[in-house]
């Protein structure tokens, strides 16, 4: 109870008759960074609005933090931070009194000024929302995310529109938090990002888990291809395959390729599972 | 260290809300200005002395009929609009998600209302002074008077501005649904043109909504007291008047607390 900071069992929501989530477990333990994968209208934003209290769910069980999001009052929400998808309002403030004023909130912000260069706005404090690129003022939905000390990140998609110096230093800033104790919950179409941030990651399609675990746990070690010029072959024997190749070639095996299945290989096997099934 | 109390927080959204409205040049134009504009306008056309009968300009009665047109603009159309844009953009959805009392945000939006609609009736008031050598009443019962009507007319406007936006599909038809009722309206309560040059008809529609009585409220306040045999009545119905705007008011809250989302379905 105490070490799970998200716990979720048979979450359903359905907008009108389009189901967006059916039958989703999902645990996330205190501390760790949890990055959910899937394609578009899987249903991650959904979870992630449920989760934090933004949406009302159709069935299922949810815990967060150890309360029922449905019943969120403003001592719950405050120890939340969410940075959800694509806002296009607070334009004609400037960066520095949009920030100080979401601190306001709070019963334990963060010093706005850290926030604000922690995220690398620092030269554009004085600027207008109106006046940043896409990329910038992602940056202030993230800042505006974090300035209230969350005990628990949402961010939906937080990168999206980010150049890869930014991506860089948002990276940055979450492990940071992370490294405090903060307990986030990532949901991200990059696999390299959940890759770089993630303890664990939860493939999602049409609205289920398809696996969650480590990258390790994700990819199936097993199926290692062996490549080379006249065949190729997968096994979970790499080296007495290449044993016996090498012996029928008396020498060098020409063109030889070991490949170890990636993240995006398991992915795409757990996102298609649905297809084939 | 305790959360932030509902009455301070009320007051920053309030500081933001004014923030952003003043600073939005579309906002001030279209909301702010424009009554005063068209003051200027129809107050120069009409202003060919006094009008028979009476010792009072064309320029001076439009000066008080706008005093109440420009309030419903800060209150009904302001509301109308902005709450039907920031639905669609998102403001309201990430409001929703803090950890704020839902009654703070509406006390901002009381603020702003506030605010913004105290300074259009000043604004129109000195353009009257300035331009239509209106007087000011000298008597605090006329003062009074203002001040009651100002806390009615923008309190009903509010509410009617809030439930309109929740009827705009997007921000897009906000303009619309709040815009095209405020101009009607001006038209058909005495705002635009005297009730007395009305068709009968058009008149008897317009009595049945609060511009009509607030206009009328605020010719009381600001005309001299023989003024009031060229009302409908053939006299000032303050009380009456009253009695209205209280029922829009409370009509209003009604239609608000049925009506009104956080969401659009853009922003699910």
């Amino acid at each position: 109870m105490n070490d799970a900071a998200i716990r979720v069992r048979g979450l359903r929501k359905a907008y009108g008759n389009v189901t967006a989530v059916a039958d989703l477990d999902l645990d996330v333990h205190r501390g760790e960074t949890l990055a959910v994968l899937g394609p578009n209208g899987a249903g991650k934003s959904t979870t992630v609005q449920i989760l934090s209290a933004q949406l009302p769910r159709d069935g299922g069980a949810v815990a967060v933090l150890g309360a029922d999001p449905a019943k969120a009052d403003r001592r719950f929400r405050s120890r939340l931070g969410i940075v959800s998808q694509t806002a296009g309002d607070l334009l004609e403030l400037t960066v520095e009194e949009v920030v100080r004023h979401f601190a306001g909130y709070y019963p334990r912000p963060r010093d706005p000024g850290e926030v604000i260069a922690e995220v690398g706005l620092a030269a554009q404090a004085k600027r207008k929302l109106r006046q940043l690129s896409g990329g910038q003022r992602r940056r202030v939905d993230v800042a505006l995310g974090v300035v209230g000390n969350p005990e628990l990140l949402f961010l939906d998609e937080p990168t999206t529109g980010f150049d890869p110096e930014a991506r860089r230093q948002f990276w940055h800033l979450i492990r940071a938090l992370a490294a405090e104790g903060t307990t986030v919950l990532l949901t991200t179409h990059y696999l390299d990002e959940a890759e770089a941030l993630a303890d664990r990651i939860a493939v999602i399609a049409d609205g289920r888990i398809r696996a969650a675990g480590t990258v390790a746990e994700l990819v199936d070690d097993r199926e290692v291809t062996v490549a080379w010029e006249g065949g190729s072959k997968t096994t979970d024997t790499p080296t007495a395959l290449i044993a016996e190749l090498g012996a029928g070639y008396a020498g060098e095996v020409p063109g030889l390729t070991v490949t170890r299945p990636s993240l995006e290989d398991a992915y795409l096997r757990l996102i298609g599972q649905e297809a084939s099934a | 260290m305790t959360a932030p109390n509902a009455l301070s927080l009320g007051v920053a959204r309030g500081g933001v809300e004014l923030k952003q409205f003043f600073r939005e040049r579309g906002s001030v134009v279209f909301t702010f200005a424009f009554p005063a504009v068209l003051l200027l306008l129809l107050g120069s056309i009409f202003d060919q002395g006094p009008i028979a009968g009476t010792t009072v300009t064309g320029g001076q009665v439009l000066t008080a009929s706008f005093a109440a047109g420009g309030i419903v603009s800060t209150s009904f159309v302001n509301l109308g609009s902005s709450l039907a844009v920031e639905r669609d953009d998102g403001t309201l959805k990430r409001l929703r998600a803090l950890p704020m009392p839902p009654v703070s945000f509406f006390l901002g939006k009381i603020v702003l209302v506030v605010v913004a609609s105290l300074a259009e009736l000043a604004l129109l008031l000195v353009i009257g002074v300035l331009t239509f050598d209106v007087a000011l009443p000298s008597d605090p019962v006329a003062w009074l008077t203002m001040a009651w009507l100002f806390a009615l007319g923008i309190t009903a406007c509010s509410l009617l501005g809030i439930a309109a936006s929740s009827l705009a599909r997007s921000a897009r038809s906000a303009g619309a649904m709040t815009t095209l009722p405020y101009t009607v309206l001006l038209f058909i309560s005495g705002v635009y043109v005297p009730l007395q040059e009305l068709p009968d008809w058009m008149a008897r529609i317009g009595a049945l909504f609060p511009v009509k009585w607030l206009a009328q409220g605020f010719r009381a306040a600001l005309l001299p007291d023989h003024m009031a045999a060229g009302e409908p009545a053939g006299q000032w119905e303050l009380g009456k008047t009253a009695v209205v705007l209280a029922l829009w008011c409370a009509g209003g809250l009604v239609l608000c607390l049925t009506t009104f989302r956080w969401r659009s379905a853009l922003t699910r």
